[in-house]
């Protein structure tokens, strides 16, 4: 496959007509941080010669927070809930690699159910967030109704998360050893009738977007990216499948219970925008596949360790023992120690490889907690996949990176 | 190639740049010669039992009693043929520039960026250091330990210039930092009065529910 690059011709000064002196002179465009395409609070700094992209230098930090300073004064329950408030647009998964990063510090392991849970609602979060990445992507391009239909369908989802632990967006659910609830009764019920209907808004989806002249038109080599590039750029998830490298963590190097799940890993053929869009459909296919199959097969049992240095007790109990009236009081003012060590533990969040590198001295606070973030490493390669496009193919490239700053900023 | 098997063959290619390689939780850590990151990340993206392709990450750790060298830039190496993973740490101090991993790996750009803007680290041979992540004019790198959490400036919108001005910080609470540790843990061999009567937890147990509940049915029993 050789790299296109899209280079519209009408761009090309007619010699004949336009003389050298009136050639438009390279002129700088600020775009954003308040623009609608640009996600969030990304400044863009686009070096201009007419409509067409010669150098971009994306800005970004506006919506730094400090994060893993303030986790460095934090205890390690108390740095839990910043997790969700980096990509927000699928929580769990972020606190997924957290809580990992912790539980393989302290060396216990989360009791089976507990894993399925996760498993089903870091999928769910997948559904989510590609449901929203899509339809705003669309709507970058034109597309309206998509995101209209979509941000519905995303709602239902939203009401599982807040059936589970009581909040739409910032979750606060999984814990280190497993999760803080129990599922309510008739979750999964619903869960399994929601997973009947879902295809349909697939399928719907796919009928207003995937043979869509006008979106095929906007996307299709456009932003192409090769094999070897997207590897040397740090690309991860359906940004690097869509590259056509067959990579997933969930695969390669499983964690919970994802080697129990059949599932595929859908890899794209071209690399460019269009295929970033048809491997997120696949893969909210495939994420509902994980649904019904944890639905199906999720074992009974508790969802927390038994270990109250690390997990809160029973409120029941609390009433009837000073020990687990003692344990509860320690755990949420001095935390629980973790062995000194680090670690890098990554987990495939729904934007790519989501890491955390945790260092801890043996107190109740970790030293340091680095967050890789996916969409950082994208972001970076903007300038590299936009040069020589419009300046409406930029919009079309940043919507189908998934970009989200609470993440890239931190 | 298990991480110690992976272990072994660095040490062997890498000769005289490894400080130190071990295998800490599965995970492979190299620490190498300041000097000598250039190549040892050359050697481990090309050799071909390495083949590490992918810079996943860059990050930087503050270690301020660790005089001079007080930082460790820590470098994530994935290679996506042999599915293995490798963790590459040189040491440093605020004034020697690193060399650039950027001709190697073009998401080392950014990252770079990112360990100066918060760690001061530099490195030489990166087209663009500036800083990316703090505020235009940031003065200082606050993740550096003894960079306080509160920053120096603060910033509002001062209605009356119809400006953001920036101010000095000035808390309307003092900085708290609780101390939650207590003896509670070590008290547990010292006899108090009344002591007896309490069942002794064994050490190095924590199922203290089916004790707790035993001696409540004891009680309940007399």
């Amino acid at each position: 496959m050789t790299q296109t690059i899209y280079q519209p011709s009408t761009l090309q000064p007619d010699e004949t007509i336009i003389t050298d002196e009136e050639h438009i002179k390279p002129y700088t465009l600020n775009f954003g941080p308040q623009h609608p395409a640009a996600h969030g609070v990304l400044r863009l700094i686009l070096e201009m010669s007419g409509e067409t992209v010669e150098r971009a230098d994306p800005h970004v930090g506006l919506l730094h927070r400090g994060t893993e300073k303030l986790i460095e004064y934090k205890t390690y329950t108390q740095a839990l809930p910043y997790f969700d408030r980096l990509d927000y647009v699928a929580p769990m998964n972020q606190e997924h690699a957290f809580a990992l990063a912790i539980e393989k510090l302290l060396g216990i392991t989360a009791p089976e159910r507990a894993q399925y849970i996760r498993v089903l609602f870091c999928e769910l979060g997948r559904i989510l967030n590609h449901i929203l990445n899509i339809t705003t992507y669309a709507l970058d391009v034109g597309a309206i109704t998509p995101s209209l239909w979509g941000f519905e369908e995303r709602e239902k989802g939203m009401e599982f998360y807040e059936r589970v632990c009581g909040a739409r967006l910032h979750a606060n659910y999984f814990r280190p050893g497993g999760v803080r609830y129990d599922m309510p009764v008739g979750l999964a019920e619903d869960m399994w009738e929601w997973s009947e209907n879902f295809p349909k808004f697939i399928d719907d989806l796919e009928t207003l977007l995937t043979n869509n002249r006008i979106f095929k038109q906007r996307t299709v080599d456009i932003g192409v990216v090769e094999k070897d590039d997207a590897i040397n750029w740090g690309f991860t998830g359906p940004m690097l499948r869509a590259s056509g490298v067959p990579w997933d963590l969930r695969k390669s190097q499983p964690y919970e219970v994802y080697d129990k799940m059949d599932f595929d890993v859908p890899v794209g053929k071209t690399g460019d925008c269009y295929a970033r869009y048809l491997v997120r459909v696949e893969e909210m296919k495939q994420s509902l596949r994980i649904i019904r199959q944890t639905l199906n097969e999720m074992p009974g049992g508790p969802v927390l360790v038994d270990d109250y240095k690390v997990a809160p007790p029973p409120r029941m109990e609390m009433k009837q023992s000073m020990e687990a009236l003692i344990h509860h009081f320690k755990l949420y003012t001095e935390g629980f120690h973790v062995p000194a060590g680090e670690t890098y533990t990554a987990v495939e969040a729904p934007k790519g490889e989501f890491g955390v590198y945790l260092i801890s001295d043996g107190s109740n606070k970790p030293y340091k907690c680095h967050i890789r973030a996916p969409g950082f490493y994208h972001l970076a390669a903007l300038d590299f996949m936009s040069r020589g496009h419009m300046l409406a193919d930029t919009v079309a490239i940043i919507g189908s990176m998934d970009v989200v700053f609470g993440e890239i900023d931190r | 190639m298990t991480p110690k098997q992976l272990c072994a063959h660095v040490k062997k290619q890498l000769k005289k740049s490894v400080l130190d390689c071990t295998v800490d939780k599965d995970e492979c850590v190299l620490t190498v010669k300041r000097a000598d990151i250039f190549h040892a990340l050359h050697v481990l993206r090309d050799d071909p039992d390495c083949f590490f392709r992918q810079l996943i990450d860059i990050t930087a750790v503050d270690w301020p009693a660790r005089m001079p060298d007080r930082f460790d830039v820590v470098y994530h190496l994935l290679s996506l043929r042999h599915n293995h993973r490798i963790r590459v740490k040189v040491m440093t101090d605020d004034a020697t520039p690193v060399s650039s991993a950027t001709e190697l790996f073009q998401s080392a750009h950014w990252a770079e960026r990112e360990v100066y803007d918060l760690y001061g680290v530099t490195f030489e041979g990166n087209p663009d250091l500036r800083r990316i992540l703090t505020d235009y004019g940031f003065e200082g790198h606050p993740l550096r330990k003894d960079f306080p959490l509160t920053g120096y400036q603060e910033v509002r919108w001062d209605s009356e210039k119809m400006a953001v001005v920036y101010e000095p910080v000035q808390l309307q609470q003092d900085f708290r930092v609780f101390d939650f540790e207590s003896p509670w843990e070590a008290m547990t061999d010292v006899q108090l009065p009344g002591d007896e009567k309490a069942v002794k937890p064994k050490v190095g147990t924590i199922d203290y529910r089916t004790e707790a509940k035993e001696a409540m049915k004891q009680i309940g029993n007399k």
